[in-house]
């Protein structure tokens, strides 16, 4: 019925009977527009997963409460890939082929999105991913709302050798042993050594999914930091992180002298565990809750509100976080874009995208890269504070450009990430909505 | 039989009463602690200045701002001024309890009271918090902030105050502050402020111009031998560009080599020793959540794939413990691990007896079935346990004589909540060798293990055997439960991480064998400790199976071999 195979001059014909075939599917107002919501409830991930369901849920309710898109109204379609990464790909078929949803908002993990990205490829599909990411990808399908390593990572290195971050000399680097840990970290050794700092100035460690004894790598750690002033980067994922923090404070290794740069711990990861051995560490992110703005209070509010009305778990203890607030800011913009466009058809959509700004909770104007599909954000630093939430302490003078592709990779400085005309819509050099080629 | 079990109960009760008579017994509810703690340090740290004057005023004023250069510079002048009034101001910003408001005025928050006080005019100040600004702290900041507290602590009465300045002085000793230091050394009459004192001026002096004054710093510091003054020392060595060393001294020169040498000293001793502990500790925790396996696999060759959830149980029944007295009798939080152990043991027990009248007693001689029963136990009740508590990590709080940590030596310190592990770990052991070799339930157990038939001919009610065995590894594997609960996240999934580690140290030890468990679970943990620094956590653990396979290959029966027919332990 609607159009998903991609555009080619081949197809042309089929095009353009499809686009108005999906034209006309949109004039009839009771046809609701279908969303696709693929985000793990259950298993692992569900830990973090589970807020992005609620606060998508949410947003779709408030622009249905102003009378949906086009007179029509949103239709949530929620799916529990259970934190199977091939079950991912399954039901993201499920949602484009059988629930026929003009756009997912989903994954968590980068091996999830790696997993739905060959079905948008071949289905034509339409994705918001909205988790900070180590980069090193672009598709057309794909919009990622949330960080690419220049807008969290790199910034947070660049702090902490600042004399204003404690002028570190050496760096040790901790993570689990998966692709957005060892990515992430091969990008943050190519900058420092740009930067001056030698390999035997960094230490890099693994650690399985789960593992809960650091006790010999804070000892480690103690010992490496005698010969220099020492920052840790922390990407440790998921629960091992209390355990991590927690030899830290036992082993009365102090942020004063160590401080360790957490970039997958957020206020909803906080919330599991306790505070107290964290306080005085710090993490990067594009959102706190705690930021001061008129937006993230109405934002903040609702979200409060929107708990208590449907009752979630966690009650009043719940919080916004950042991959929340990107979630938030993603079906936002895909909502302008259909507005713009006149069409929730993923083919003008993606065009209309681009561009698109958004009042965002993070006290910001966020705007969709005209090329790359990535957002321009702020970088914030936070301190973690006893109750759990962060005390800003250094953030950048605005909204950021996103590079999905590294310049301190080697095979990475020269790839582009460019989705516009004619790329995007098939040799077209501006918008076309309507698909009337 | 019955008679028997009592007999456990009773040596239970028995061993715990000494841990009970240890634990601090002033009995205190989690809130009660927390309000004395704030009291104490209400007593420590002034929330209040007694009102500033002159430089100290003019200085404090312009701590309104955000701008952290300007803190910076705000902290290295109040440094100069080094007066002791200025603390209560400098330890509110340390802690993030100083503000501003539009007035420019800075304010102090009491943390008990959450009252404001003017920190010039140290007056309560009536203004509504959304006003108040924070002046900008990093960690830099602090950095600079801790010494300077640090030495004004020195000029306290109390001489717990003093020591704490004196601990942080010795920690990071600023260079302008020596000639004062000195000062303060010669009036100092407390012996442990006056070493802390000297090594402070210590690690100052090994620049001074007199090269007496260098050699004794380097004297003082070879004494204290921490690992933290090596750098400091190896700067003494340094040559300079035309080769000459940039020590003129050799006396100096020779101190500074041989302080070297014994902080190198320690320090390979701490490693090995760190190395040594963390191994035990992470073996008892092996041990604990793979002896209840060992009697439930070892002695009865039950392929049970549902251990993992036992521990499970163990530990959610912990954490219901944990909720009950916080809940019914939160006066006696602090003793709920206690009351949790014999609870886990009885409802894992329970469990346990459960699952072999159930299931597991219909399919003895039947090894694959049993495999395949046990493995869909084991995701029931995980599902179960989803349903019930939910799928994300349940919060545990550990009793406050449960955290913090031991220093062993310099260099050498290990969790409390691990020392804890490691003694109940023996406890565990010697309650099962106790259970098995001193008892008649252990006798029976031993006979039916061996030779059924002519236990059962003896008049041993076999059946009945196999129940109470089931059911005391069942319990057992709860007692790790426990243990466990204090030291990893407690959820659905806490033990699918530990079922192949149970299995690898029950086959490793010799199946049927529990006295070879413990060796192969205490080797197994020193042996991943030593290899982890040389090969990092995941290769270590890649290696540790390699080494597993390879001697399975070599002595397929275990590190100790069973003698005669089958099951003949000790």
């Amino acid at each position: 019925m609607k159009t998903r195979g991609s555009i080619r001059k081949t197809g042309l014909a089929c095009l353009a009977l499809g686009g108005l075939l999906a034209s006309g599917v949109a004039q009839s107002e009771d046809n609701p527009i279908k969303v696709g919501i693929l985000h793990s409830l259950s298993g692992t991930m569900a830990i973090s997963e589970t807020s992005l369901r609620d606060v998508a849920l949410m947003t779709i309710e408030d622009i249905n409460e102003q009378g949906g898109l086009l007179g029509r109204e949103l239709e949530p379609v929620v799916k529990d890939p259970a934190s199977d990464w091939p079950r991912y790909a399954e039901q993201a078929r499920e949602l484009i082929e059988r629930d026929e949803v003009d756009v997912i908002f989903g994954a968590w993990t980068s091996v999830s999105r790696e997993s739905v990205l060959p079905v948008l490829e071949e289905l034509n599909g339409l994705m918001f991913y909205p988790v900070q990411y180590e980069g090193e990808e672009s598709s057309r399908h794909i919009f990622y709302t949330g960080a690419a390593p220049n807008q969290q990572t790199l910034p947070a290195v660049d702090y902490l050798m600042s004399e204003r971050g404690g002028g570190a000399e050496q760096f040790y680097l901790v993570g689990t042993d998966y692709v957005f840990p060892r990515t992430t970290n091969r990008i943050v050794r190519a900058y420092l050594n740009a930067n001056g700092i030698e390999d035997d100035a960094i230490r890099e460690e693994y650690f399985p999914f789960e593992h809960s004894d650091f006790q010999s790598l804070v000892s480690d750690i103690k010992r490496f930091s005698q010969s220099g002033q020492t920052a840790v980067i922390n990407t440790i994922n998921g629960d091992s992180n209390v355990a991590f923090y927690q030899e830290l404070a036992n082993q009365g290794v102090d942020s004063v002298d160590v401080p360790v740069m957490a970039t997958s711990v957020g206020e909803e990861e906080l919330r599991g565990m306790d505070a107290g051995p964290l306080v005085g560490h710090l993490a990067a992110w594009n959102y706190f809750m705690s930021v001061d703005s008129p937006e993230n209070e109405a934002f903040t509010e609702r979200w409060a509100e929107y708990v208590e009305e449907n009752d979630l778990s966690g009650g009043s203890d719940r919080v916004t976080n950042d991959p929340m607030e990107a979630t938030h800011i993603g079906i936002r913009m895909w909502a302008q874009a259909v507005l713009e466009a006149g069409t929730s058809d993923p083919d003008a959509v993606r065009q209309a995208v681009p561009g698109q700004c958004v009042d965002a909770p993070s006290g910001y104007e966020i705007c969709m890269d005209e090329e790359n599909h990535h957002l321009h954000k702020p970088v914030l630093i936070g301190e973690i504070q006893p109750d759990g939430q962060f005390a800003t302490v250094w953030e950048t003078d605005g909204p950021i450009r996103a590079e999905p592709w590294s310049k301190y990779l080697e095979g990475s400085e020269d790839k582009k990430a460019d989705w516009t005309y004619p790329w995007v819509c098939g040799d077209c050099e501006e918008p076309r909505y309507d698909l009337e080629l | 039989m019955r008679g028997l079990s009592w007999k456990g109960a009773i040596l239970l009760g028995l061993l715990m009463v000494p841990a009970v008579v240890v634990a601090d017994t002033d009995g205190m509810s989690a809130d009660e602690r927390a309000e004395k703690l704030a009291e104490q340090q209400k007593k420590q740290t002034q929330t209040r200045t007694e009102g500033l004057s002159g430089e100290a005023a003019s200085i404090v004023e312009r701590l309104a701002t955000d701008d952290w250069q300007a803190i910076n510079d705000v902290v290295e002048e109040l440094e100069a001024l080094a007066a002791p009034e200025t603390l209560p101001v400098l330890q509110a910003l340390s802690d993030r309890r100083l503000y501003f408001d539009e007035q420019g005025r800075v304010l102090i928050e009491d943390p008990a009271t959450g009252e404001y006080s003017d920190a010039i005019t140290g007056e309560t100040v009536e203004v509504a918090s959304e006003n108040l600004s924070q002046p900008t702290l990093t960690n830099a900041i602090r950095r600079g902030i801790r010494p300077l507290i640090g030495q004004l602590q020195l000029f306290s009465d109390d001489v717990a105050t003093r020591r704490a300045g004196a601990e942080e002085l010795a920690d990071r000793p600023r260079p302008e502050m020596l000639g004062r230091l000195k000062e303060l050394r010669a009036e100092e009459s407390n012996p442990e402020v006056l070493r802390l004192l000297n090594i402070a001026i210590a690690r100052l002096q090994l620049d001074a111009s007199d090269s007496e004054e260098r050699l004794e710093a380097v004297e003082v510091i070879a004494d204290v031998r921490s690992a933290r003054m090596k750098s400091e020392l190896e700067s003494l060595l340094e040559t300079d560009a035309q080769g000459d060393p940039v020590e003129p001294d050799a006396a100096v020169r020779e101190a500074a080599r041989d302080a070297i040498e014994a902080i190198e000293e320690r320090q390979s001793t701490a490693r090995f020793l760190s190395d040594l502990v963390y191994g035990l500790s992470m073996g008892s925790v092996l041990l604990l959540a793979a002896l209840g396996l060992a009697i439930i696999f070892g002695l009865m060759r039950v392929i049970n794939m549902a251990h993992g959830e036992l521990l499970m149980i163990g530990a959610y029944t912990t954490f219901i413990v944990q909720n009950l007295f916080a809940l019914m009798a939160p006066q006696w939080f602090s003793f709920y691990l206690l009351a949790a152990i014999p609870a886990a043991f009885v409802v894992t027990a329970l469990v346990g007896i459960l699952m072999e009248r159930g299931v597991i007693r219909f399919l003895y001689a039947r090894p694959l079935e049993t495999l395949l029963a046990t493995w869909g136990i084991s995701l029931i009740l995980m599902q179960t346990t989803r349903v019930i508590f939910g799928a994300q990590n349940v919060r545990m709080a550990s009793p406050e004589w449960f955290s913090g940590s031991v220093q062993l030596m310099q260099g050498v310190s290990l969790s409390t909540s691990r020392v804890g592990v490691i003694a109940f770990a023996f406890f565990v052991v010697a309650l099962v060798w106790f259970v098995m070799n001193r008892t008649r339930l252990g006798l029976e157990v031993r006979a039916v293990m061996q030779n059924r038939e002519m236990a059962a001919a003896l008049g041993v009610s076999a059946n009945r055997v196999d129940m109470w065995t089931f059911g005391a590894g069942a319990g057992v594997a709860g007692l790790g439960g426990v243990a466990l609960s204090q030291i990893v996240n407690v959820g659905p999934e806490l033990g699918q991480n530990y079922i192949v580690d149970s299995f690898m140290v029950v086959v490793l030890g010799g199946v049927g064998n529990i006295l070879g468990s413990v060796f192969s679970a205490l080797g197994l943990g020193v042996f991943s400790k030593f290899l982890e620094p040389v090969a990092g956590a995941v290769l270590a653990k890649i290696l540790l199976f390699v080494a597993i396979i390879v001697f399975i290959q070599w002595r397929p029966q275990g590190i100790f071999a069973l003698k005669g027919r089958a099951g003949d332990d000790d």
